[in-house]
């Protein structure tokens, strides 16, 4: 067989990060080609390097695609070729049906004028080839999420597709739906259309895969056949895994004491469709001077978790218990979650935890004005004290607190929610993602801050994408899984490998 | 991220030059420059009659319900919504008056209360599906403005309906009397070489001018103290100075023909609340939270839905007392008050700078921009200008008002 694609030294540098360095990628004609790496190695990257999202010219290194030198100005062009790509993200338009979603920008018309008997026809003939039996009119948002994917890869079909690339197709899909997915990979494979899929669930690579190409921070790790000798999914964790944790994590006396909050039996369901039960009979224990850990892949529920505790602030039908210091307490709005004693620091802090036109010290007081005030009014003097306090404590760098938020780095934005929170003085704070987009230097800050409030005696609860980050930072660590805990973990017995297998085993 | 960090780093607020801060500011400048140069543009074309002592007097009652709407409405838009009924409710409680006052008989203050009531219902009727069932504003206050347009003239019976008694209309018309001794006056009048002065009114300019420049200047060396980013002297200077002469001008001029009007003590004291209100209490600051980030306010434990729900009933109850002043200064109530009005109210508060998506605007900027808005209206009626011609350059003003605005933050970025 040859090569359809031949990826050669790519490296794509973004400001102060070099997230592709030299990766080779070579796939070959009719193949599935199965990408694995940890969240953030850079698979995503390397895909849209490859589909023009990222336009040539913006890269090191070379594209070979058919047999030619591929510059790709934009994704267009690469699906001009037969390059398709289908994101994580499924992206239909819900309120059009099956039809109008396939023939998006690719009308069957004459004139602007839509031949509908055309292009129903053609939808039925695709919609057979992924096996799909619901009429061309049906509205997209009426079909369940597997449906969607295969509506997904239907309209790929309907591009005279020659390479596929499928993002995670399976993360969101329910265990029969991912098969039949999986079936259709393979029947596509007999038709002659070469695939890359990048997964996480090591079975279904097994299953599907030809080949497996492993990346790691940004590079290739290794190229494995599977039709020469089986791979093994011990092989694969090993060399996802594989690196050396350097000393990035700040040094910290590791001293639990007593129980600080608890969490008994919580379930939650899908803020929308009531019955999918997102989070299943989670119990977890914060001590005092504890730092707790969640692992778990993208989609594993544990963001869903953090926030059904931290005043009911997702899903519904939500039941379980909450306890602070051996008293059950009522966390069931935000208010009365803050006044038990939680902080919930969110992940994606532009959109959820900052008012980005406000001033650094508005958003440090947002969660606790009665802090500087008497009487429901403002005491500005109070407020600037009270935000260049934590300009300092947490090296905030700025000129000063009545900066807007917008202006500063990621790092500094993230200690600004970090103030907001320990202004409100929390018994527990919920860390989620803490470091995400934020780079070395300022990681190593907020491990410190991590530390410090353990000290004090708070509980942390945090959760992190990042392996290395829990290993450095955790005194225990619960391993997450759709949605459910599947194991725990200590310091001493936690390790990348330990952690992969229980979530990829399970 | 790392260079605009490195950006920051390297900007101290001191070595920022005039410009610099003059393109930062720009909009407040340029809204306090815009209502001069119109005011001085029409004193010239209309051969000062713009402002004479009457005309002065004329300006200040014809905007005074517009102005005491747009307090409102700046919270409302600072939330992230918007509210079209005002105009309607407004005609509704002007409406309702009437009907109290003239058919039941019911006394001045009676009436009053129960219109403050009905006005905050009504807010509440609105705000309750906004904030608890998260139907778009638009919708809602559109729904409201016809609902209430047609209950104005249901109550009416599409008739106008007064006269008021004369207590009714001294919330309009009425004028604060001189608590000094005439023989004051007659003194200034003279020595002013004008027909008379009304002391209280002149003490009133000064006094107000001085609390500005007390209030400016300390506020200025706090901000010094903190090392926040400084408006440089001569800015100051102009800012406060032109505020101040302006303030002691427009009460002089009202001092020499029959004093403070008492909707103008309304409207200054409505004014000194929600400015106060808006920048000092925790639940101004909230709202600017919840209009610049509302899932953000909400997850800092801020209560969104209730605070919506409270800037509705506050805009509905501030509607009720512009529908008061508007049916007291006519002298009766009719089916056609308030007609679209709420489309000055709205230009009002964002040529005053707010934002449409939320979380920026000042109640000052609102009153002035009232003010810009009723200057333009009674300029160009001194000048014979038609209705039509009106509409079409006031449409234009807020036009550029909003573009200005855009241009501004495009500039900064």
């Amino acid at each position: 067989m040859t090569a359809l694609l031949e990826m050669r030294a790519i490296t794509k540098t973004f400001p102060g990060v070099k997230a592709l360095d030299t990766v080779n990628l070579t796939v070959r004609e009719g193949e599935i080609h199965a990408l694995v790496g940890e969240n953030g190695a850079g698979k995503s990257t390397l895909m849209k390097v490859l589909s023009g999202v990222y336009p040539a010219g913006t890269y090191e290194g070379e594209i070979h695609y058919a047999g030619q030198l591929a510059q790709f100005t934009d994704i267009a062009d690469s699906e001009k070729r037969g390059v398709i790509i289908i994101h994580q993200e499924l992206a239909l338009v819900p309120q059009l049906s099956i039809a109008e979603n396939l023939f998006l920008g690719n009308e069957r018309a004459r004139a602007g004028i839509i031949n509908w008997r055309e292009t129903n026809r053609r939808t039925e003939e695709l919609l057979k080839k992924v096996g799909l039996s619901d009429p061309p009119s049906a509205k997209v948002d009426k079909l369940g999420v597997g449906k969607q994917q295969l509506v997904e890869i239907a309209k790929a079909l309907s591009k005279e597709v020659r390479l596929l690339i499928l993002d995670e197709p399976t993360a969101a899909l329910s265990e029969s739906d991912s098969q039949a997915l999986l079936d259709l990979m393979l029947e596509l494979k007999e038709q002659g259309v070469t695939q890359i899929i990048i997964s996480h669930k090591l079975n279904e690579v097994r299953r599907v895969a030809d080949t497996v190409t492993v990346i790691r921070d940004g590079s290739t790790v290794s190229t494995m056949d599977a039709r020469a000798n089986p791979i093994t999914e011990d092989a694969i964790v090993r060399d996802m895994v594989g690196r050396s944790m350097a000393d990035r994590y700040p040094e910290r006396q590791r001293r639990a004491g007593d129980r600080l909050m608890e969490v008994r039996n919580w379930n939650v369901f899908h803020p929308l469709h009531s019955d999918r039960q997102v989070i299943h009979d989670v119990n977890l224990t914060v001590r005092a001077g504890e730092v707790v850990g969640i692992a778990g892949l993208m989609g594993a529920g544990r963001t869903e978790l953090a926030m059904s505790i931290f005043g009911r602030s997702w899903g519904q039908k939500i039941t379980g218990s909450v306890e602070m210091k051996g008293r059950e307490v009522d966390v069931s709005t935000v208010p009365r979650a803050i006044d038990a004693g939680l902080a919930y620091v969110t992940e994606d802090r532009k959109s959820l935890g900052l008012v980005l036109d406000e001033p650094i010290q508005t958003n440090i007081t947002m969660a606790n004005l009665a802090g500087v005030s008497q009487g429901g009014i403002l005491n500005d003097k109070a407020e600037t004290r009270v935000a260049e306090d934590y300009r300092r404590q947490l090296n905030i760098r700025t000129p000063g607190v009545f900066q807007k938020v917008v202006n500063l780095s990621g790092g500094n934005q993230q200690k600004v929610v970090l103030s907001k929170w320990l202004f409100a003085g929390p018994e527990v704070l919920i860390l989620d993602e803490p470091t995400r987009g934020i780079d070395v230097g300022a990681k190593f800050e907020i491990y410190g801050i991590i530390n410090e409030l353990s000290a004090q005696g708070k509980g942390v609860l945090m959760i992190s994408s990042e392996m290395p980050e829990l290993l450095g930072m955790c005194d225990r660590i619960y391993v997450m899984n759709e949605g459910a805990f599947v194991g725990e973990l200590t310091a001493g017995e936690a390790s990348q490998e330990r952690i992969m297998s229980l979530i990829v085993t399970d | 991220m790392a260079l605009a960090e490195q950006r920051d780093e390297g900007m101290a607020p001191e070595s920022r030059g005039v410009m610099d801060y003059l393109v930062h500011n720009m909009r407040e400048y340029g809204l306090l420059v815009a209502l001069i140069l119109v005011m001085v543009f029409f004193q010239i074309v209309t051969d000062g009659t713009l402002l004479r002592p009457v005309n002065v007097t004329n300006l200040l009652l014809q905007n005074s319900y517009i102005v005491i709407m747009a307090l409102g409405m700046l919270i409302v838009i600072v939330s992230g919504n918007i509210d079209l009924s005002v105009g309607s409710v407004m005609g509704f409680i002007g409406a309702l008056a009437a009907v109290m006052i003239v058919e039941w008989g019911a006394p001045t203050l009676v009436t009053a209360v129960a219109c403050l009531v009905a006005g905050g219902i009504i807010g509440g009727m609105q705000g309750y599906w906004i904030a608890y069932w998260k139907i778009p504003s638009f919708i809602v206050t559109l729904a409201g403005m016809l609902v209430f347009r047609g209950a104005s003239l249901w109550l009416l019976e599409g008739q106008s309906l007064g006269p008021f008694p004369r207590e009714f209309q001294l919330i309009a018309n009425g004028f604060v009397p001189d608590i000094f001794p005439a023989a004051w006056g007659a003194g200034l009048a003279e020595l002013l070489g004008v027909r008379n002065v009304n002391v209280l009114a002149l003490a009133t300019g000064l006094i107000a001018a001085g609390l500005i420049l007390w209030m400016e200047t300390k506020s200025r060396a706090q901000n010094r103290a903190y090392g926040m980013e400084q408006e440089p002297y001569s800015f100051f200077l102009a800012r406060v100075g032109i505020t101040c002469l302006a303030l002691i001008f427009i009460l002089y001029k009202l001092s020499t023909f029959r004093g403070l009007p008492n909707v103008l003590i309304t409207m200054g004291v409505l004014t000194i609340i929600y400015a106060f209100f808006t920048a000092r209490t925790t639940t101004g600051r909230r709202i600017y939270a919840l209009g610049g980030n509302e899932k953000a306010a909400k997850l800092s434990g801020i209560r969104t839905e209730r605070l919506t729900f409270l800037a509705f009933v506050n805009m509905g109850v501030l509607a009720a007392a512009a529908g008061m002043v508007f049916a007291a200064r006519l002298n009766s109530a009719t089916p056609k008050a308030g007609f679209a009005l709420e489309l000055d109210v709205i230009a009002a508060v964002f040529i005053g700078g707010a934002s449409m998506s939320g979380g920026v605007g000042k109640i000052v900027g609102a009153v002035v921009g009232a003010f810009l808005m009723g200057v333009l209206n009674n300029g160009m009626s001194i000048m014979g200008i038609g209705i039509d011609y009106q509409q079409v350059i006031k449409g234009l003003v807020l036009l550029a008002a909003v573009i200005f605005d855009v241009y501004n933050k495009s500039r900064q970025a």
